[in-house]
């Protein structure tokens, strides 16, 4: 089932949670919504799921309007953050409140809903688990019959709220892989809710970040970490290292002095240049672009880096870069920064 | 900004210091772990607190059954056969029930609304719920006698239709409802706060109606703490004075209910009489306070986790 998000505002006592945010997320993908915490990414779930509703704006799934339907009619499988299982139910249960709360035609018979949860609790894994009450398990188990339960209703849309947000490191690395796995094996769409991009970028097909409210970029993984649209997108996914500078003439400045890189066309006035640390080479500091003081110098499994304090127009700044291990790096010492690959953005970018 | 810091990588490896300042401080203080007095004071500690419990609650709770059994059990069991002490029982558990089962609606309703939705009027609400706790008895009572009483307020329409509330069972159900208003509220209102919402969400995102979902989850995430409400407002409600004694007008046999029974038979020098109904309220505390213990340890099982 497809998704269609059109112009949905959403406002709470003055504070814009949603501005005018549209998004299509096709039959059968695995969508992440990434952003820090107050972007509007939580709340956009929940108007889709419709435990929320917009201000403005359509949600429509199949092209068919979602919002004049109520979150039980619209058949959407949802995981909450902390799992939200029913605490005096076995896990049993649990799974099959979505069976017996249905009335009329669609009852179904006690042996079918017994038929039904095993199935379900075999598929997560947790045939084993039955009998036991939600205080009784484990994280990564409670997730478990989050899933199961959001599954029994047979949903179309299956809608993730920070699903591993509360696991340890371990158990949720190994739980990705499996609900992206479940993912496969289902009819669903899927819409995850993460503010952890490595969830997003291993998991997703595709990547929505979000940033106060907007969405700042939609693309895939890959397409997010190699080429962000927006100095936020830069930031918030993967490791960067920022240097203020100003564009005159569609040149590159820092303060009075041009720097001989490309100013890619970025509007005139206030900018950023963006690089990863892994991107910038160490050179000799009087041919390179930029450079710096060396504050210290860190290392930590097979990464070492180095803080380089930096002299610009508003006072310094302290940037952070790659050190291959051969290079041996003097704290104290003046040392240039030369990006071989980088982005230049705008002030208002 | 969301770039990892390396030092927030190496932190955790700077908190080793920590535990070593611990071990420290233990040794300084010698062999006695810290937060123990010598034994002398414990037990001197613990025999203050006993001796003053069975003073002033151990003993008059004794008193209460040694004097009604003073002039032999037949005596007592008369005490009891007594018609008017017979009304006073059966009009005390008449009240009772209907206050418990009207506070125990009043409450889930109101605790349901306080706790799962935000609504204009919420604080004021609460307020209310209060209101009986800070205000005497007493002063409830002349309330509902300044409003139904033969000149009060609603005197002319409740006359016009020949209904009447004070000295009488409506206005003593009433007094005892205002005064039981806030037990059971009070006790389901923290805990569902605690509880929030996301079970119900779940309910109601799985198919679940409004309805089933009180049913299913909301009630029954509650029921040892609505259980405790319904124990305590029972207990006010049976042993209610002040109020009930205002609007009730001791009518023998007819308005009078336990508490009241026993004040007329001890202001007649009837002490055996009284003691012997008194005990029957002493025996209600008594399994109120152990059902209460029982309770207590099952509302465990409800806090969140």
């Amino acid at each position: 089932m497809s998704i269609d998000v059109v112009n949905i505002t959403k406002t709470y006592k003055g504070f814009t949670a949603l501005d005018a945010v549209n998004l299509h997320i096709p039959t059968g993908e695995l969508v992440a919504l990434l952003g820090p915490s107050g972007s509007g990414k939580t709340t956009l779930l929940r108007i889709i799921a419709g435990l929320e509703w917009p201000d403005s704006g359509e949600v429509r799934f199949d092209g068919a309007d979602a919002l004049n339907r109520s979150v039980g009619e619209r058949n959407v499988g949802f995981v909450f953050q902390h799992y939200a299982l029913f605490r005096h139910m076995s896990v049993f249960e649990n799974v099959a409140f979505g069976l017996r709360v249905r009335k009329g035609a669609d009852k179904l018979p006690e042996a079918a809903i017994r038929a039904k949860v095993s199935e379900l609790l075999a598929l997560v894994q947790i045939d084993w688990l039955a009998d036991r009450y939600p205080a009784q398990l484990s994280g990564g188990q409670r997730q478990r019959v989050a899933l199961a339960r959001a599954l029994a209703i047979s949903p179309r849309i299956l809608l993730l709220d920070e699903p591993f947000g509360a696991l340890d490191a371990k158990v949720r690395k190994e739980l990705r892989r499996w609900l992206r796995q479940l993912h496969e094996e289902l009819p669903v769409t899927s819409v995850l809710v993460t503010h952890d991009q490595e969830e997003a970028l291993e998991l997703a097909d595709r990547v929505v970040v979000m940033g106060k409210g907007r969405i700042e970029q939609i693309g895939t993984p890959g397409e997010v970490y190699e080429t962000p649209a927006t100095a936020f997108v830069h930031d918030f996914i993967g490791e960067s290292l920022s240097l203020p500078a100003d564009v005159r003439g569609g040149r590159l400045f820092l303060g009075e002095r041009a720097i001989a890189l490309d100013s890619q066309g970025a509007s005139e006035g206030p900018a950023r240049l963006l690089a990863r640390p892994h991107e910038v080479d160490l050179a000799d500091p009087a041919q390179a672009p930029f450079f710096g003081k060396v504050l210290a110098v860190r290392t930590f499994g097979p990464i070492r880096r180095a803080d380089i304090q930096i002299v610009v127009p508003s006072g310094h700044v302290v940037v952070e870069a790659a050190v291959p291990f051969g290079e041996g790096l003097e704290i104290g010492s003046q040392v240039g920064l030369v990006p071989r690959r980088y982005r230049v953005f705008g002030a208002q970018a | 900004m969301s770039t990892i810091h390396p030092t927030a990588l190496v932190q955790p490896l700077a908190s080793d210091g920590p535990p070593t300042l611990a071990k420290q401080a233990r040794t300084q203080n010698g062999h006695r772990p810290a937060r123990t007095e010598p034994a002398a004071v414990r037990i001197a500690l613990t025999l203050i607190a006993l001796a003053f419990l069975g003073l002033f609650i151990g003993l008059p709770l004794l008193l209460v059954f040694v004097e009604a059994f003073k002039r032999g059990f037949a005596a007592y069991v008369a005490a009891l056969s007594d018609p008017d002490a017979l009304a006073a029982i059966r009009l005390t558990l008449l009240v009772a029930a209907i206050s418990v089962t009207a506070n125990v609606i009043f409450g889930l309703v109101a605790s349901w609304a306080i706790a799962k939705f935000e609504f204009a009027g919420k604080s004021l609400l609460i307020t209310l719920i209060d209101l009986p706790f800070s205000v005497s008895p007493v002063v409830a009572g002349l309330i509902y006698v300044l409003l139904f009483g033969s000149q009060g307020l609603l005197a002319a329409p409740l006359q016009a239709w020949d209904i009447k509330i004070i000295f009488a069972l409506p206005g003593i159900v009433l007094a005892t409802i205002f005064v039981t208003f806030p037990f059971v509220a009070r006790e389901l209102i923290p805990l569902m706060q605690d509880q929030g919402t996301a079970e119900e969400e779940a309910a109601i995102s799985l198919g679940a109606s409004g309805f089933s979902t009180f049913f299913r989850v909301t009630l029954p995430n509650v029921k040892w703490a609505l259980l405790y409400g319904v124990l305590l407002c029972n207990a006010r409600a049976m042993g209610e004075f002040g109020a009930v004694s205002v609007v009730s007008g001791h009518v023998r046999g007819l308005t009078n209910t336990m508490p009241l029974h026993i004040e007329i038979l001890y202001n007649e020098y009837q002490f055996g009489a009284s003691f012997a109904v008194a005990s029957l309220l002493a025996l209600l505390a008594l399994v109120t306070l152990i059902a209460k213990t029982i309770l207590e340890s099952r509302l465990a099982e409800e806090e969140p986790r």
